[in-house]
C-alpha cells in the first residue's frame, strides 16, 4: 500500500471517534431527509394503490331518492365506465357499555357479488348472507374502538325503530380511511362507524325500496370529471340531488391528501433544513480536522508533493467519512421510512402496504452532503496548500495578534492563570471560536425547531376548541328542521344554554374559481360557538354578506368587498350574488359564515335550522345521553372533550411521529457537534496542555482549560441557538400551510429549555468523553511528535 | 576535492543568491532575518552554515530549498530563478532536486520510519529502497516502529534517511546532529557524507557545533540576518575523526 494511503487508513482508525461522530452528523441530515422522502412516497403509492386495486370512485352524488333506472342513464354518458348506486344513511346506535350514543353511517352492499364500486377489504368474518336482514358488516376501527367481533350485537335506530343488529365480519374501504362523522374535525371511532348491511334490509329500513339515494361513479381514464358532473347534476335535479363531487372533495380522500400533503411540506422543509446544518456542521468540522494537519501538509509540500496529490489525500478521507455517513444514513433513513410507513399504514388503515422508495430521495440527500463535505475539505487543503511549506510546517499564528483590551483590564488580571489562557484562546481564534458555537446554536435551533411543533399544535387546539367554543355538546339534525326543534331540545336535562346553527352545502364562484363549502348561519353575536380569529377575539357578524377566512378568501382570490356567486346545493337551490363583507385568519379549515337569519333568508326558508350547540352540566350528561339515544333524527353528535381528545391523538399518531424522529436526529446533531469541538480542541491543543502539564499544572488545570474552552463556547451558543431557533421557526411556519391547517407561530419558554437542556447534555457527554482522554494524555508521547 | 573546488570557479555554480532579505510582519512588529544575503555554491560543495541563534540560518535555508518566499533579492538553482517560481514550479523543484533534514524532525506520527521515508521515495525518480536508507543510518532494526516509539535521536536518523533516500543533487540539513550524542552524530553525518561523495550533493549543513564545519569545504558564518564571515577550510576532515 502506499504510504499515504497508510496515513489515511491509521489516521481514520485514530480518529474514529470523530471520524464517527462527523459520521453521525451527515447520517442524521441524510436519514431525515430520505426517510420523510420515502414515507410521504410510499403512503402516496399505497393510497394510490388502495384505490385502484378496491376500485374507489371518481365521482360521488347524493340524493333524496331516485329509481334504479336513473343508473342506466348514468351508464351511458360519455367517459363513464362503471356506476354504483347505494342506500347510504346516519342513524344513532347504542353499543352496549358505551353511555353517549354513537352515529352509525349505514351503506349497502350488494345483495350477492362484489360492489362495482368502493369495494370492501374483508378483513375478518364473512359478508352478510341475502336475505338476513339483520346481518351487518362493521369498519374494523369501529369495531376495534369498541371491542366488537363477529358475533357480537349493537342496537341500531332504523326507521323509527330500535333493531338488534349481528355483526358478522369486520371490512375497510378505500372511501373511509379517513372515518369523519359529520360535523367533527378529527376521526373518532368510538362515537362514528361505518356499517354495511344488505341492499334489500337498508332499503326496507329507510324506505327506499326499488330506489337509491347515494351514486358513485368510476370514470375512464384520463376523462375530465367536470362536464360528467353537470350531467349527472342535471340527471338528479329532479330527485333531491345536492350536487355531485369529484373524488378530490371526497371528504376521506380530501383529509388524506391533505395529510399526505402535509406530510409532504414537512417532510421538504424541516429535513433540508437538517441536511443544510449538517452540511454546514461537516464542513465545519473537516475544515478544523484538516486544518490540524496544517504542519504535515506543508511537510508533504516540502517533499514535492503536489497540491493534488495532497488533495487527493484529504478528498480521499473525507469521502471515507463522508461514505460511512451516507450509507449510515441511507440504512437509517430507509429502516425509519419503512417503519414510519408501518405506523401510518396502521394509522390510516391501509390493508396493504407498498414500501418500494425509489432512488431519488436517496440519491439526492447523499449526494447533497457529499457535495457539502467535498467543498469543506478541498476548501480547506487549498488554504492551507496556499501557504508556503515553511510556513505551514510552523504553527499558525493567531489571527488577533496584539493584546486585546480584554487582557489589559483588571478583571482579566485578576483571573487566575488558567482562566486567562482560556479566555485568550478564545479571543485570539474569534472565528474559529465563532463557527464552533454556531454548530452548537445550530443544533439547539434544530431542535427548537423540531419541539415547536408540539407548542403549535397545542396552541392550533387552544384556540380552535378552547377559546372559540364554548359549548360542549353538539347536536346536528340529518334534515333542516323548524327553529322550535332548539326549544326542544334546550328542555332535555343537564341543558344551560343553546345557540342554533343552520349549515348550507354551496357552490361558491368567483371569476374562475368555484369551491364547494358548507356555509354556516350562526347568531350575529354568538355566545357559545365563536366564529374566532387566529389572533384570539371573536367576530361579531354583519346583518347580510359572507365572513370567510382567509384561506377561502385565497382558495377564491377574493377580498372584503367582492362579489361571489353562492349557489345552494340543497333545498330550492336558489343561486345568489352575495358580498365578503369580512375575513378572518383561522388555523383549521377554511369556514364560512352567514347571519342565520340571512342564510334563511337566501335559502327563502323560515326559522330553520340543522344543529345546535349547547353548554351542559356534566352531571347530567348520562341522563341526557339516554335521552340523545331516543331521538332518531339526530345524525351527529359531537362533545368538544371528545373532539379535544381526538385532535391530540390524531395530531400525535400522524405529525409527531415525525417530530420526534426529528428530535433523535437532532440530539445526534449536537452530541456530534459538541463531541467533535472537544476532539478538536483537544488535538489542536493536546501538545500545549502537555507541556503546560510539564511545567507543573495540574490535571484539573488543564482540564479546566480545555473543557471551560468548550463551556464558554456552549455558553455563547445557548442564546445564539435560541436566535436560531426563533428564525427558523419563522421562516417554515410561514411555509407550512395547507387547506386543512396553518401553523401558528408559537415557541414555548419550555421549548426552548428543553432544547437547551439536550445541547447542555450533549455537551457534558462530550465533555466526560473527552476529559477521560485528558486522563490518558501522554505527555512524552504528545511532547516527542505531534497529533 | 578542496583542490579541484577552488580551481573551478569557472564552473557554473549550482545554487546562487543574490541581496536576498526576508522581513517577517507579525502586527506593527517587523522581524528582519535576512538583510541581503549573497552566496554561490558550486555543485558537490559541502558547506557549513554557523551563526547565533535568531542570526537567520534556517531562514535562508528555507529560501533556498523552496519553502518560503523571499522578501527581495534573487535566487538561482542553475539557470533556474527560483524567486521567480510559481508554487507549482517550486514543488517540481522541491520534488526533483531538494533533500530536507528539519530543525524539528517533521516525521508523520502515524507512519512507521519506513513508512516516513517511503513517502519521500515514492515520488522520486531515482530513489535508494526505505530500507537501504534506514540501513545507512544505523536504523535497519527499527524498520517499523512509529515515531513516538523511537528517541529523538533515531527520529532525526530517519528524517536524514529520509532526505538522502531520494538521491538528492542538494541537500539541506537544519542542525541534523543538534540532538544527538556524538557517537550517533557522526553516524549521521557519515551517511550525510556518503551520499555527498557518492552522488556529488551539494549540501549545506546548518550547525552550532563548530567541530562538524571541519568535514566541510567552506564556512559560512551569519550574524544578524547577514554572512558576516566566510573562509574555506584548507583541510578537510574525515566525519568519523570528528570528535566532540
Ligand atoms: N514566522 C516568523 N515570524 C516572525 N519572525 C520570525 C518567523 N520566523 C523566524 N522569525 C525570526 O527571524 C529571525 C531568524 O530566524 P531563524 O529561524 O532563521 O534563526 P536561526 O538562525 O535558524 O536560529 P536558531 O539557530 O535558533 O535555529 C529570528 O529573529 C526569528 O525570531
Ligand atoms: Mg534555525
Amino acid at each position: 500500500m502506499r504510504p499515504l494511503n497508510r496515513k489515511l487508513t491509521r489516521d481514520l482508525w485514530h480518529l474514529r471517534g470523530q471520524v464517527i461522530a462527523v459520521a453521525a452528523v451527515i447520517a442524521s441530515g441524510v436519514a431525515v431527509l430520505s426517510m420523510s422522502l420515502s414515507t410521504t412516497e410510499a403512503l402516496g403509492e399505497t393510497a394510490r394503490a388502495y384505490y385502484e386495486r378496491y376500485r374507489f370512485a371518481h365521482v360521488f352524488g347524493r340524493v333524496q331518492r331516485a329509481p334504479e333506472y336513473l343508473a342506466d342513464r348514468i351508464r351511458l354518458l360519455p367517459g363513464v365506465q362503471s356506476v354504483s348506486t347505494r342506500v347510504v344513511k346516519t342513524a344513532i346506535l347504542d353499543v352496549a357499555g358505551f353511555e353517549e350514543p354513537v352515529i352509525g353511517q349505514f351503506a349497502s352492499i350488494p345483495e350477492r357479488g362484489e360492489p362495482e364500486l368502493n369495494a370492501l377489504a374483508l378483513r375478518t368474518g364473512r359478508l352478510p348472507r341475502p336475505g338476513h336482514a339483520d346481518e351487518a358488516l362493521l369498519s374494523e376501527p369501529f369495531a376495534e374502538a369498541h371491542g366488537l367481533v363477529p358475533g357480537s350485537h349493537l342496537r341500531a335506530i332504523l326507521n323509527g325503530h330500535w333493531r338488534e343488529l349481528e355483526v358478522v365480519g369486520l371490512a375497510l374501504s378505500p372511501e373511509y380511511v379517513y372515518t369523519i362523522g359529520p360535523g367533527a374535525l378529527m376521526p373518532d371511532d368510538q362515537r362514528f362507524g361505518v356499517i354495511w348491511m344488505g341492499r334489500k334490509a337498508l332499503q326496507a329500513a329507510f324506505d327506499l325500496d326499488g330506489a337509491f339515494n347515494d351514486i358513485s361513479v368510476g370514470l375512464l381514464r384520463g376523462t375530465d370529471p367536470d362536464p360528467v358532473i353537470r350531467e349527472i347534476d342535471e340527471l338528479l335535479s329532479d330527485y333531491g340531488g345536492a350536487g355531485a363531487y369529484e373524488r378530490a372533495n371526497q371528504i376521506s380522500n380530501w383529509f388524506l391528501m391533505n395529510e399526505i400533503k402535509q406530510l409532504e411540506t414537512m417532510s421538504s422543509i424541516l429535513p433540508v433544513l437538517f441536511l443544510i446544518v449538517a452540511a454546514f456542521l461537516t464542513n465545519m468540522v473537516l475544515s478544523r480536522l484538516i486544518t490540524v494537519e496544517r504542519a504535515e501538509i506543508g511537510l508533504l509540500k516540502a517533499f514535492g508533493y503536489r497540491n493534488r496529490e495532497i488533495g487527493m489525500h484529504y478528498v480521499k478521507l473525507t469521502l471515507a467519512i463522508a461514505g460511512i455517513g451516507i450509507v449510515l444514513g441511507w440504512a437509517a433513513g430507509y429502516w425509519f421510512g419503512l417503519m414510519n410507513t408501518r405506523v401510518y399504514a396502521e394509522f390510516y388503515r391501509f390493508p396493504f402496504l407498498l414500501y418500494e422508495p425509489g432512488p431519488n430521495a436517496f440519491i439526492l440527500a447523499g449526494a447533497a452532503s457529499l457535495i457539502a463535505a467535498l467543498l469543506g475539505t478541498i476548501n480547506t487543503v487549498r488554504a492551507v496548500a496556499a501557504l508556503p511549506p515553511g510556513e505551514a510546517m510552523r504553527p499558525p499564528a493567531p489571527t488577533m495578534f496584539r493584546q486585546s483590551l480584554l487582557a489589559r483590564t483588571r478583571l482579566f488580571l485578576a483571573l487566575d492563570q488558567p482562566t486567562r489562557i482560556l479566555l485568550r484562546q478564545i479571543a485570539r481564534w474569534p472565528l474559529r471560536s465563532f463557527v464552533t458555537s454556531a454548530g452548537i446554536g445550530m443544533a439547539i435551533g434544530v431542535l427548537i425547531v423540531s419541539i415547536q411543533w408540539l407548542d403549535a399544535i397545542d396552541r392550533i387546539a387552544d384556540v380552535y376548541f378552547l377559546q372559540a367554543q364554548h359549548n360542549d355538546v353538539t347536536v346536528g339534525f340529518a334534515e333542516a328542521r323548524a327553529a322550535d326543534a332548539e326549544f326542544n331540545l334546550a328542555q332535555l336535562p343537564g341543558v344551560i344554554t343553546t345557540e342554533p346553527m343552520r349549515t348550507v352545502a354551496t357552490k361558491i364562484r368567483f371569476g374562475s374559481r368555484e369551491e364547494r363549502k358548507m356555509i354556516r348561519g350562526v347568531p350575529p353575536i354568538q355566545n357559545l360557538h365563536h366564529v374566532y380569529d387566529a389572533d384570539g377575539h371573536p367576530i361579531n357578524l354583519p346583518p347580510d354578506g359572507l365572513v370567510i377566512s382567509t384561506m377561502l378568501g385565497e382558495l377564491l382570490n377574493v377580498v372584503p368587498g367582492d362579489i361571489v356567486t353562492v349557489e345552494a346545493l340543497q333545498g330550492r337551490r336558489p343561486t345568489r350574488r352575495i358580498p365578503i363583507t369580512g375575513m378572518f385568519e383561522t388555523y383549521i379549515g377554511s369556514p364560512a359564515y352567514m347571519d342565520i337569519a340571512a342564510l334563511n333568508r337566501f335559502m327563502g326558508e323560515g326559522p330553520t335550522i340543522n344543529s345546535v350547540h349547547m353548554r351542559t352540566d356534566a352531571l347530567q350528561r348520562p341522563a341526557l345521553f339516554r335521552e340523545l339515544k331516543e331521538i332518531p333524527m339526530i345524525s351527529s353528535l359531537n362533545l368538544k372533550a371528545a373532539a379535544v381528545q381526538t385532535f391530540h391523538d390524531t395530531m400525535a399518531e400522524s405529525m409527531l411521529i415525525f417530530v420526534s424522529f426529528f428530535v433523535v436526529f437532532a440530539c445526534t446533531l449536537a452530541f456530534g457537534v459538541t463531541y467533535n469541538a472537544g476532539r478538536i480542541t483537544l488535538s489542536e491543543r493536546g501538545r500545549e496542555l502537555a507541556t503546560l502539564r510539564v511545567l507543573g499544572f495540574t490535571r484539573a488545570e488543564i482540564s479546566y482549560i480545555l473543557l471551560g474552552e468548550i463551556g464558554v463556547l456552549t455558553l455563547i451558543a445557548l442564546p445564539l441557538g435560541c436566535a436560531i431557533g426563533y428564525s427558523l421557526t419563522l421562516l417554515i411556519s410561514g411555509a407550512f400551510k395547507t387547506e386543512l391547517f396553518r401553523v401558528p407561530f408559537a415557541i414555548l419558554p419550555n421549548t426552548y429549555g428543553i432544547s437547551l437542556l439536550i445541547v447542555l447534555a450533549a455537551t457534558l457527554a462530550s465533555i466526560f468523553v473527552v476529559r477521560r482522554r485528558l486522563e490518558h494524555l501522554d505527555l512524552i508521547a504528545v511532547l516527542k511528535t505531534r497529533e | 576535492m578542496t583542490l579541484e573546488n577552488s580551481k573551478v570557479h569557472e564552473v557554473e555554480p549550482a545554487l546562487r543568491a543574490r541581496d536576498l532579505t526576508k522581513v517577517y510582519k507579525t502586527g506593527e512588529v517587523e522581524v528582519h532575518a535576512l538583510r541581503g544575503v549573497s552566496l554561490e555554491l558550486y555543485p558537490a560543495d559541502m558547506v557549513a552554515l554557523l551563526g547565533p541563534s535568531g542570526s537567520g540560518k534556517s531562514t535562508l535555508l528555507n529560501i533556498l530549498g523552496g519553502l518560503d518566499q523571499a522578501s527581495s533579492g534573487d535566487a538561482w538553482f542553475g539557470s533556474r530563478h527560483l524567486t521567480d517560481l510559481d508554487d507549482r514550479a517550486l514543488t517540481q523543484y522541491r520534488r526533483a532536486h531538494v533533500g530536507f533534514v528539519f530543525q524539528f524532525y517533521n516525521l508523520i506520527p502515524s507512519l512507521t520510519a519506513t513508512e516516513n521515508v517511503a513517502l519521500v521515495t515514492e515520488i522520486s525518480p531515482d530513489p535508494m529502497a526505505a530500507e537501504d536508507a534506514l540501513e545507512i543510518v544505523g536504523l535497519g532494526e527499527r524498520l517499523h516502529h512509529f515515531p513516538a516509539q523511537l528517541s529523538g535521536g533515531e527520529q532525526q536518523r530517519v528524517a536524514i534517511a529520509r532526505a538522502i533516500a531520494k538521491r538528492p543533487e542538494l541537500m539541506l540539513c537544519d542542525e541534523p546532529t543538534g540532538a544527538l550524542d556524538s557517537q550517533t552524530g557522526i553516524l549521521v553525518l557519515e551517511a550525510i557524507e556518503r551520499i555527498h561523495a557518492e552522488l556529488n550533493t551539494t549540501t549545506v549543513l546548518i550547525t552550532h557545533n563548530a567541530v562538524i564545519a571541519d568535514m566541510t569545504d567552506r564556512v559560512l558564518v551569519m550574524g544578524d540576518g547577514h554572512i558576516v564571515e566566510e573562509h574555506r577550510n584548507t583541510t578537510k576532515s574525515r566525519a568519523r575523526d570528528l570528535h566532540w
